[in-house]
């Protein structure tokens, strides 16, 4: 629920979502659910030449379980606020 | 995935959004699949199938398509090797979402691949398939024979 919260604060923001067949997308946050399926407005993929099938979307559906990583912005990230929230879920609330 | 109030629509993702248009649905196996999308459920299966002009006349048989029946529609799989690329059409396709990596949806105005891509047919994309096989097992094997000799 941690990260759900947390994805649904940074919706607007741009990041890049890194999938675990190595394709880097990067793109508007649009929306998450609590499977942290991720969707991304206005994307383009990072290595455009290794991936020329992405050429022409602009709008994806991401499924939670094939993401490897999601890059933020360094600024975009209140880091007091996320280690607050993981202590108090690690004690349980 | 519920069916989203107005308020948290960016709360829960849908692919409502993306229903009657043309999509590219990448699987984990590494294909990428095209095609219309006319349903999905809440667990991430969902349904896609390519309208040819000739089958617009059966349009009650696609919307009551959850009961899985006979329609002769066409997803197609978009095959890519080097600057070559074949599509293959495969019909009517119910997809598990287990299986899916990523939904995109195609911007119609914008061209779907590069313009140096040349389509092939079908026998020699898997020609071409086989020959990159081919090249991959031998890179690995050359790169295992020199890890052995350990050169630094």
């Amino acid at each position: 629920m941690l990260f759900f919260s947390y994805f649904k604060d940074l919706v607007g923001q741009e990041v890049t979502v890194e999938l675990k067949n190595d394709l880097e997308i990067r793109g508007t946050l649009h929306s998450v659910d609590q499977y942290l399926n991720i969707k991304l407005e206005n994307t383009h993929v990072v290595d455009q030449d290794k991936f020329p099938h992405m050429l022409s979307v602009r709008n994806c559906f991401i499924r939670g379980s094939v993401v490897r990583y999601v890059q933020l912005p360094p600024d975009g990230v209140d880091v007091d606020l996320l280690h607050d929230a993981a202590r108090r879920e690690a004690r349980g609330g | 995935m519920s069916w989203a109030a107005p308020d948290d629509i960016f709360f829960s993702t849908s692919l409502a959004a993306y229903l009657d248009k043309k999509i590219l649905v990448l699987l984990r196996d590494g294909r990428k699949l095209m095609g219309l999308l006319r349903s999905f459920d809440q667990f991430g299966t969902f349904v896609l199938c390519f309208f040819l002009c000739c089958l617009l006349k059966f349009p009650e048989e696609v919307f009551c398509f959850c009961e899985a029946n006979a329609v002769l529609e066409e997803a197609y799989e978009r095959v890519i090797v080097g600057e070559l690329y074949c599509d293959i059409p495969l019909g009517l396709y119910i997809i598990r979402g287990e299986n899916v990596v990523l939904i995109g949806e195609l911007d119609v105005e914008k061209e779907e691949l590069p313009a140096q891509m040349v389509q092939v047919s079908e026998a020699e994309i898997k020609k071409a398939q086989k020959a990159e096989k081919e090249e991959m097992l031998l890179k690995g094997l050359m790169r295992k024979r020199m890890e052995f000799l350990d050169l630094d």
